[in-house]
C-alpha cells in the first residue's frame, strides 16, 4: 500500500504541473488510505502553497547578535515537527542547533576569524544538498531527494533504521530515534506526525508548511538572519542576497552542493 | 546428514546447552532492546553504529577467510585441503549468520527489514551488500553440504557442483570487499575514505579467518577422532602469517598518508585511537594492545620454529585473532565517527546490554558451527572407520 501511495503520489504531482485539477481527488484517496496528507499531496491542491524549483536558505551571519536568536529558531522549529527534549545526550534529536564558525566549517576556520564570527554561534541544519550522500547510501529510498524543488525528504513509514545516512551525511544533520520519543513531547502539534522509535529524522525545509503557503518556523522567527528562497529564480531574494554579498557553505570541497549558505 | 548432530557426547550436548543458555539471556536483552529501542546501546546520534557493526564487519572477514582453504584446494590441486576444506565451508556460514543477525540487532525497525528488498535501490552499497552475503551463504551450504555428503557415500561430488565451487572463490571476495565500500564510499568520513580499505579488510580477513580455523583444527583434533593433519595447520599457519603481514603494511601505509601529508581530517581519527583527542581516548589502551598483539604475533609466526611448534602456533593465532578483533571490532568503526563531523570529540562505548547481545549473537553462531562441525566429523570419522575395518579385513 505504501508503495502505490508513494506512485500515486509522483502521478498525482505530475498531472497538478501539467495543470490538471486533481486536487479533490488526491484529498479523497489520501483519506481513505488512512495516511496523512502528504507534503506532495497537498503541494498538488493547495492554492497557496509555495513553489521553487530548488528551495535555499542563506543565512545572514552579520544580523546574528545573541544565541537567543538561534535558540528562538530551534524552539520553533523544534515545537512545530515534535521534535523531542531529551535529557540523555546520546539520545537527543536536533533539527536544527546552534555551534561555532569552527565546528560548522572546520576545514574554513582560520585562527583570525573576524571577532564577530568568534563570538557568534551560528544555525546549522540539513543543508538539501544538490548531490545529497545521504539519498545514495539509503538501501530503500526512504531518504530521497524531491525533484521538483530539491528538498532531501524522508519517509518515516519506510525507514528501517539502518543509520547509513547518517555515517553518509557529512554535516552530522541526522538524528535517531533511540527511544520512543512521544513522551518527551511537551506539546504535539496535530498539523505534524510523531516519530516512532528506531527512525532517523532531520530538517524537511518545512515542506509542509511550504505545502499550505507559510515560510519555515524557523525562518519567521528569525528577524531577518534567515532567508528563504527560490536559488534558481534569479529575482528571488534569496539570489539577490547572494548577488550583493558574499557567502560561503558548508564543506564544499565534498561535492554536496549544499543549498544553505553563509553571508559572513 | 543431520541424524549425526543428535547422536553426540555428554561434552557435545554440554556445549550447546551452555551456548543455548548465553543465547536465551541474550534474547530476552534483546527484546528489551526491541521494546525500549536502541537507545539501550552506548550509541548516539555522533556515533550511530558501533559494536554490532563492527563484529558484522569483523565477522565478514572470518567469512572471507574459510577461502583461504577453498583456493588453493581447487585451484592449485593442493591435496592436503581436501580434509579440511569442508571446515572453512561451515566456519564461513557460521560466520555468515552471525553477520546477518548483527545486522539485524542493529536495525531500528526490524520488522521492516523486507523493505530493502521491495524497495530495491541499486546505488546503495548495503543493497550490494545484502545480495553478497545472502549469495554467499548460500553457496557455503549448498557446496558444503553436498560435497560432504558425497563424501559420506564415497563418491564424487556432483559435476553441477563445480561452478559454484569456482564462483564461491571470487565471491568471497566480492563479500569484503563490498562491506569496505559501505564505508570508504562516504564523502566526509577521512578515516574510511581510502582506497586500501577493501585490502586492508581482506588482509585482516585472510589473518583472522585462518588463524581461527588453526585454532578450531587443534580443538577438533583433541576432541574427536578426526584429525585435520599437521600439514594442513602447517599450511594455514603461513597463509595466517603473510596475511597479517600484509594487514600491518597496509596499516601502515595508512598511517604514512596520513601523517606525512598532515591533513587534519585524516590524521584526526588516528591521533584519537591512538593517543586520545581534547582529552579523550576510551579506545587508546585497546588500540596499542592490538598494534602489541599483531605484531608479536607476526614475530612468532614469521620466525619458523616458533611457527611449528603447534602450542605456540595456537598462542600466535590467538594473539591474531585478538589483535584484528580489536582494530576492526573496536577502532576501525567509532574510529571513524571520532571526531564527528563538526569536529567534536563524542566518544562511544557499548553497555552492558549491548555486549550481552553481541555475545549471544557469537552463541548463535557457534552453535551453528558446533553443530556442523560435528556432521562434517563425524562423517570423517566414519569414513576413516571404514578404512579401518576394510585394513584390518584385508
Ligand atoms: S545535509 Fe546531510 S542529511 Fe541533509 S541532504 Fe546533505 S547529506 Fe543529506
Ligand atoms: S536509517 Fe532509514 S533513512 Fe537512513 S539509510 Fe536507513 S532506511 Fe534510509
Ligand atoms: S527549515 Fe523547517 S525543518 Fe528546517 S530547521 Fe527550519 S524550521 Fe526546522
Amino acid at each position: 500500500m505504501e508503495r502505490s501511495r508513494r506512485e500515486f503520489l509522483k502521478i498525482a504531482g505530475v498531472s497538478a504541473a501539467i495543470g490538471l485539477g486533481t486536487g479533490p481527488v488526491i484529498e479523497a484517496v489520501a483519506a481513505a488510505t488512512g495516511h496523512q496528507a502528504a507534503p506532495e499531496a497537498q503541494v498538488a491542491h493547495h492554492p497557496e502553497a509555495l513553489k521553487a524549483t530548488r528551495w535555499g536558505m542563506v543565512v545572514d551571519t552579520r544580523k546574528i547578535e545573541s544565541a537567543e536568536q538561534i535558540e528562538r529558531m530551534v524552539e520553533a522549529c523544534h515545537k512545530e515537527h515534535n521534535v523531542p527534549m531529551l535529557e540523555e545526550a546520546r539520545h537527543q534529536i536536533k533539527w536544527i542547533w546552534e555551534t561555532h564558525f569552527h565546528n560548522a566549517f572546520p576545514s574554513q576556520s582560520t585562527d583570525r576569524i573576524s571577532e564577530h564570527l568568534e563570538h557568534t554561534l551560528l544555525p546549522v541544519m540539513c543543508n538539501h544538498c544538490e548531490n545529497p550522500p545521504c539519498v545514495r547510501a539509503c538501501p530503500t529510498k526512504a531518504t530521497f531527494k524531491r525533484e521538483s524543488d530539491g528538498i532531501v525528504m524522508m519517509d518515516f513509514h519506510r525507514c528501517i533504521g539502518c543509520r547509513f545516512c547518517m555515517a553518509a551525511c557529512p554535516y552530522g544533520s541526522r538524528s535517531f530515534n533511540f527511544r520512543d520519543p512521544r513522551p518527551f513531547i511537551a506539546e504535539t502539534n496535530k498539523a505534524y506526525p510523531t516519530r516512532m522509535k528506531g527512525v532517523v529524522e532531520k530538517c524537511n525545509f518545512c515542506v509542509e508548511r511550504l505545502a499550505v503557503g507559510k515560510l519555515p518556523a524557523c525562518v519567521e522567527v528569525s528577524e531577518g538572519i534567515l532567508t528563504f528562497g527560490d536559488l534558481n529564480d534569479p529575482d528571488s531574494e534569496v539570489s539577490q542576497l547572494l548577488k550583493e554579498n558574499y557567502a560561503i557553505r558548508r564543506k564544499t570541497n565534498l561535492g554536496t552542493g549544499p543549498s544553505v549558505y553563509y553571508i559572513v | 546428514m543431520l541424524e549425526l548432530a543428535l547422536k553426540g557426547t555428554k561434552k557435545y550436548w554440554g556445549l550447546l546447552v551452555v551456548l543455548g543458555g548465553i543465547a536465551g539471556v541474550a534474547f530476552l536483552t534483546y527484546l528489551y532492546q526491541l521494546q525500549f529501542g536502541l537507545g539501550i546501546t552506548g550509541l548516539s546520534r555522533d556515533v550511530s553504529w558501533g559494536f554490532y557493526i563492527a563484529q558484522f564487519t569483523f565477522l565478514v572477514g572470518v567469512a572471507a577467510g574459510g577461502v583461504m582453504v577453498v583456493l588453493p584446494y581447487y585451484l592449485h590441486d593442493y591435496k592436503a585441503f581436501g580434509r579440511i576444506t569442508i571446515m572453512g565451508e561451515f566456519l564461513a556460514v557460521a560466520a555468515l549468520v552471525m553477520c546477518l543477525l548483527f545486522i539485524m540487532v542493529d536495525l531500528g525497525q526490524p520488522m521492516r527489514m523486507l523493505n530493502v528488498i521491495f524497495y530495491p535501490t541499486p546505488n546503495s552499497m548495503l543493497f550490494y551488500d545484502m545480495i553478497v552475503l545472502n549469495g554467499y551463504l548460500f553457496l557455503n551450504i549448498v557446496v558444503g553440504w553436498n560435497v560432504l555428503e558425497a563424501e559420506r557415500n564415497g563418491t564424487h561430488y556432483q559435476s553441477w557442483l563445480k561452478p559454484l565451487i569456482y564462483l564461491s572463490i571470487p565471491w568471497a571476495i566480492s563479500i569484503h570487499t563490498v562491506t569496505a565500500y559501505l564505508y570508504c564510499g562516504l564523502p566526509g568520513r577521512g578515516f574510511w575514505l581510502t582506497a586500501i580499505l577493501a585490502p586492508r579488510f581482506l588482509a585482516s580477513a585472510f589473518a583472522a579467518g585462518p588463524a581461527l580455523l588453526i585454532l578450531l583444527c587443534l580443538i577438533v583434533r583433541r576432541f574427536t577422532q578426526f584429525d585435520p593433519g599437521r600439514e594442513q595447520i602447517q599450511s594455514l599457519a603461513k597463509i595466517v602469517t603473510y596475511a597479517i603481514i600484509a594487514n600491518v603494511f597496509f596499516f601502515l601505509c595508512e598511517v604514512f598518508v596520513a601523517g606525512y601529508s598532515q591533513i587534519p581530517e585524516h590524521t584526526d581519527h588516528l591521533k584519537y585511537l591512538f593517543f586520545g583527542l581534547h582529552g579523550k581516548g576510551v579506545l587508546v589502551p585497546y588500540m596499542w594492545t592490538s598494534m602489541g598483539l599483531m605484531f608479536g604475533a607476526i614475530i612468532l609466526l614469521v620466525i619458523p620454529a616458533t611457527r611449528r611448534h603447534e602450542g605456540v602456533l595456537a598462542v600466535s593465532c590467538v594473539m591474531v585473532f585478538i589483535g584484528a578483533w580489536i582494530d576492526k571490532g573496536l577502532g576501525l568503526i567509532s574510529g571513524g565517527f571520532v571526531p564527528n563531523p563538526l569536529h567534536e570529540v563524542n566518544e562511544y562505548m557499548p553497555t552492558g546490554a549491548e555486549v550481552m547481545i553481541t555475545l549471544g549473537v557469537w552463541a548463535v553462531g557457534f552453535i551453528v558451527l558446533t553443530i556442523l562441525y560435528k556432521i562434517a566429523v563425524s562423517v570423517k570419522e566414519e569414513n576413516a572407520g571404514v578404512l579401518r575395518t576394510r585394513v584390518v579385513e584385508e
